[in-house]
C-alpha cells in the first residue's frame, strides 16, 4: 500500500465518520443529562430529508441547513416530552421516533416532489462544496506533509471542520462550564441538582435540544454534502452506530472522536478489500468489518475491555416526590 | 326460504363472476419503491403506459418489509386480481407457497426462473449479455485501462451483471483491470448512497474512470460522486442518461417495462412457464440518446452492434454466473 492510498484511505475515514462523530455526540449530551436517546437515527434521517428539500426548493443550502437542524430539533422535542414532561420510556418514545421519520420523510417527499420519496438533485448554491484550504495547492508538492494537508486535511465540507470543532467545545462545556457540570449532575444524580435550586426539567431539554442541532447537522451533512439530495432511509443505521460508538467512547467527547474514527476507518476499509488483501494477505468479507462496531460495542459491555458505566439516572424520569 | 335462498346464491353467483370479469391486474413493486429510477420505475413505467393505452386500472402495493411479501401476494390474490405481477428475486419464495393455493390465479415473477409453478409466467432476462455490451463501451471509453463495478446487494444476480460487464471490458482490451465491489449483503444495500459515493471514490483511486452501478437506490451515489469527479458511470435497468447528461456513458437497459406490458396486455390469458428476454427479444440492451450522443463514437458504436449481432446469432456466447457459479473474466 502506498502512501497516496493510504491518505485516500483516511480521507474516507474522515467523510464516513463525520455524521458518526455529530450524532454520537449528540447523543452524549442527551445521555449525559439522563436521557437515553435511540432516535439518533430517526433525527439524522429528518433532517437529512429537510436539509434536501428546503435547500432544493430555496436553492440554499444554509436555509436546508437551518431546515433540517429545527426538524431534527422538533424530533427531540417531541422525545423530550414524551419523556421529560410526560416521564414516558425513553427507549419506546426513541423507537417510535425512528419509524416516524422513517415514514414521514418518504411521504412528504412524495407529497412534495413526486419523485418517489426522494428530492430532485442539488445543483450549485443548494450543496455545500468542498473547501479548499489556503496554500493547498502550493503546499502540495512538499513531501509527505504536502499530500496530508492537500488531500486529508483541506477539501472537506465546511461540516466536517464544525464536527471536529464540536469534539474540543463539547469537551469543555461538558467539563469546564457551570452548565456542563449540571448538565452531567443531572444524569448522575438528579435528586442533587434539585435540592441545589436548579431545573432538572430545564437542564434536560436543553440537553435534548443540543442533542436536536448536532442530529440536525449530521443528517445535513449526509444529504447536501455527502450526497446531493435525498433518497429514502439513505441514514442507513448510522444513528446506531453511532450509539454504539457513544458506549464505545464510554460517554467521553475525546473517546467518541477516537471511537467513530475507528469505526469509519473500518467502513473506509471496507470499501477497499484490495488494500485488506495487500496487507494481510486475506480476503475479508465486507460484511465483516461492517459488523465490527457492534461487535466491538458487545465486547466493551460485556466488561472484557474496560467497563463502560452509563450515567446513573440514566433512562430514568425524575419524579420529585413518590 | 327456499325462493330467498335461491335469491341469495344467485346474487352470490352474479357478484363472483362479475369480480372475474372485472378482475383488475396487481403489481407488487419491491423495496427500493416504484420510483427508484431504476428497475421497480422501469415496472411502473410499463404498467403505466398500459393503463394509459387502455384506459384501465391496476392495483399496486410498494413493499416496505420483507415480512409484507407473502401477506401481500395473499391479499391480491384473496381479493380476485388477475394476474399479479411480482419484481424481483426475493419474491420466489413467497410464490412457491402462495401460487398452490390459488390454481386459478396466473402469477408473473420478473427475475425468477427456477420456480416449479404451472400459474407463474417467469421472466429472466439475459442480464449478462447487456452487461457485455456496456462493458465493450466502457472498455473502449476508458483511457486508463482500469474500470469499476459497483453492485448492491451480494446475490448471484448482481454477480451475473458484474461478470458480463467484465466479459465485455477484456473482449476489447484484455489488459484491462476491472475493480468490483459490492455495497453489502443486506437488503439495505439498494439505498445507501453514501457508501455508494464512498465506494467509487475507492475506486477512483484506484484508476476507475468508467463505472457501472448496478446497485438501485445506492446507484444514485455512483453516478452523482462519478460526475463530480468527472470521470464517466454507466446507469443500469431503466435509461439513466439523463441524469447527469454529458458524464453517464450509457446504461444498460433491462426491458422490465416491456415485460410488463406484455403481461399486462395478455391479461388473463396469459402464457405461463419460463421466458428469458435477451437481446434477440430486446429484453436488454444499451441506451443511446442526446445526453449521451458526444460520449458515443461511431466506432464504438459500431462494435457494439456487430457483438450484439454476434450474440443474437450465437457465434459470441458470453458465460453466464449462473452455469458455474463463477466468472472466467472477475474474481469477487
Amino acid at each position: 500500500m502506498d502512501f497516496l492510498t493510504f491518505i485516500q484511505l483516511l480521507d474516507s475515514t474522515v467523510r464516513l465518520a463525520t455524521p458518526l462523530l455529530l450524532a454520537c455526540l449528540a447523543g452524549l449530551f442527551s445521555e449525559r443529562a439522563g436521557i437515553f436517546d435511540i432516535g439518533l437515527e430517526g433525527k439524522m434521517l429528518a433532517a437529512a430529508f429537510f436539509s434536501a428539500a428546503i435547500a432544493a426548493v430555496t436553492g440554499s443550502v444554509w436555509l436546508g441547513l437551518l431546515a433540517g437542524i429545527a426538524s431534527s430539533m422538533a424530533f427531540s422535542l417531541l422525545h423530550g416530552v414524551a419523556s421529560i414532561t410526560f416521564r414516558g420510556n425513553q427507549l419506546i418514545s426513541g423507537v417510535a421516533i425512528n419509524f416516524l421519520a422513517a415514514g414521514l420523510t418518504v411521504l412528504i417527499a412524495q407529497d412534495w416532489f413526486s419523485q418517489g420519496g426522494r428530492t430532485p438533485s442539488l445543483m450549485g448554491g443548494a450543496r455545500f462544496e468542498p473547501i479548499i484550504l489556503p496554500f493547498a495547492d502550493s503546499l502540495g508538492g512538499i513531501p509527505v506533509f504536502g499530500p496530508i494537508y492537500r488531500e486529508l486535511i483541506s477539501g472537506h465540507s465546511i461540516l466536517v471542520y464544525v464536527a471536529f470543532a464540536m469534539v474540543p467545545l463539547t469537551w469543555w462545556i461538558l467539563f469546564r462550564t457551570r452548565f456542563g457540570l449540571r448538565l452531567r449532575a443531572v444524569g448522575e444524580n438528579p435528586a442533587a441538582v434539585d435540592t441545589a435550586g436548579v431545573s432538572v426539567v430545564g437542564l434536560r431539554y436543553a440537553a435534548v435540544i443540543i442533542c436536536g442541532v448536532l442530529c440536525g447537522i449530521a443528517g445535513a451533512y449526509l444529504s447536501t454534502a455527502l450526497q446531493a439530495g435525498f433518497v429514502k432511509d439513505m441514514s442507513a443505521g448510522r444513528g446506531f452506530i453511532a450509539l454504539a460508538a457513544l458506549i464505545f467512547a464510554k460517554w467521553r467527547p475525546w473517546y467518541a472522536l477516537y471511537a467513530t474514527l475507528l469505526f469509519g476507518l473500518f467502513g473506509a476499509l471496507e470499501t477497499r478489500p484490495d488494500v485488506i488483501e495487500a496487507l494481510f494477505g486475506l480476503k475479508v468479507q465486507g460484511a465483516l468489518l461492517g459488523a465490527l462496531p457492534y461487535v466491538m460495542t458487545v465486547i466493551i459491555l460485556a466488561g472484557f475491555v474496560g467497563k463502560a458505566i452509563p450515567p446513573r439516572a440514566g433512562g430514568e424520569p425524575y419524579v420529585k416526590e413518590r | 326460504m327456499t325462493f330467498l335462498h335461491k335469491f341469495l346464491g344467485a346474487t352470490a353467483a352474479l357478484g363472483l363472476s362479475s369480480a372475474a370479469a372485472l378482475a383488475e391486474p396487481a403489481v407488487i413493486f419491491d423495496l427500493g419503491g416504484k420510483f427508484d429510477k431504476s428497475f421497480n420505475e422501469a415496472a411502473h413505467n410499463g404498467a403505466s403506459r398500459w393503463a394509459e393505452e387502455t384506459g384501465s386500472t391496476y392495483r399496486e402495493i410498494e413493499l416496505q418489509s420483507e415480512a409484507q411479501r407473502e401477506q401481500a401476494l395473499r391479499r391480491f390474490a384473496e381479493a380476485g386480481a388477475n394476474p399479479i405481477i411480482t419484481m424481483g428475486f426475493a419474491m420466489a419464495d413467497p410464490l412457491s407457497t402462495v401460487a398452490p393455493d390459488y390454481p386459478d390465479t396466473k402469477f408473473v415473477a420478473i427475475d425468477v426462473t427456477w420456480l416449479d409453478a404451472p400459474n407463474v409466467r417467469q421472466i429472466g432476462f439475459a442480464e449478462h449479455e447487456g452487461s457485455y455490451l456496456v462493458g465493450m463501451l466502457a472498455g473502449m471509453a476508458s483511457e486508463s485501462g482500469t474500470v469499476g463495478f459497483i453492485g448492491g446487494m451480494d446475490i448471484p444476480l448482481i454477480r451475473h451483471f458484474g461478470c458480463g460487464y467484465a466479459q465485455g471490458v477484456k473482449a476489447v482490451n484484455p489488459d484491462a483491470t476491472v475493480v468490483a465491489n459490492m455495497t453489502g449483503t443486506t437488503p439495505a444495500a439498494w439505498n445507501d448512497p453514501v457508501k455508494g459515493s464512498e465506494l467509487t471514490k475507492a475506486q477512483i483511486s484506484q484508476g476507475a474512470d468508467v463505472i457501472y452501478a448496478a446497485a438501485g437506490g445506492t446507484g444514485v451515489g455512483v453516478l452523482q460522486t462519478a460526475a463530480d469527479e468527472n470521470i464517466l458511470s454507466i446507469g443500469v435497468d431503466s435509461n439513466q442518461n439523463h441524469l447527469h447528461p454529458g458524464k453517464v456513458l450509457t446504461s444498460m437497459l433491462k426491458r422490465v417495462d416491456v415485460a410488463v406490458y406484455d403481461a399486462l396486455t395478455a391479461g388473463t390469458d396469459l402464457e405461463t412457464g419460463v421466458f428469458t428476454l435477451g437481446l434477440a427479444e430486446e429484453g436488454v440492451g444499451y441506451a443511446l440518446d442526446d445526453n449521451n450522443a458526444p460520449l458515443v463514437s461511431d466506432e464504438m458504436k459500431a462494435a457494439v452492434d456487430e457483438a450484439r449481432e454476434k450474440i443474437i446469432s450465437g457465434d459470441l456466447e458470453v458465460a453466464s454466473y449462473y452455469a458455474t457459479d463463477s466468472c472466467p473474466a472477475l474474481d469477487f
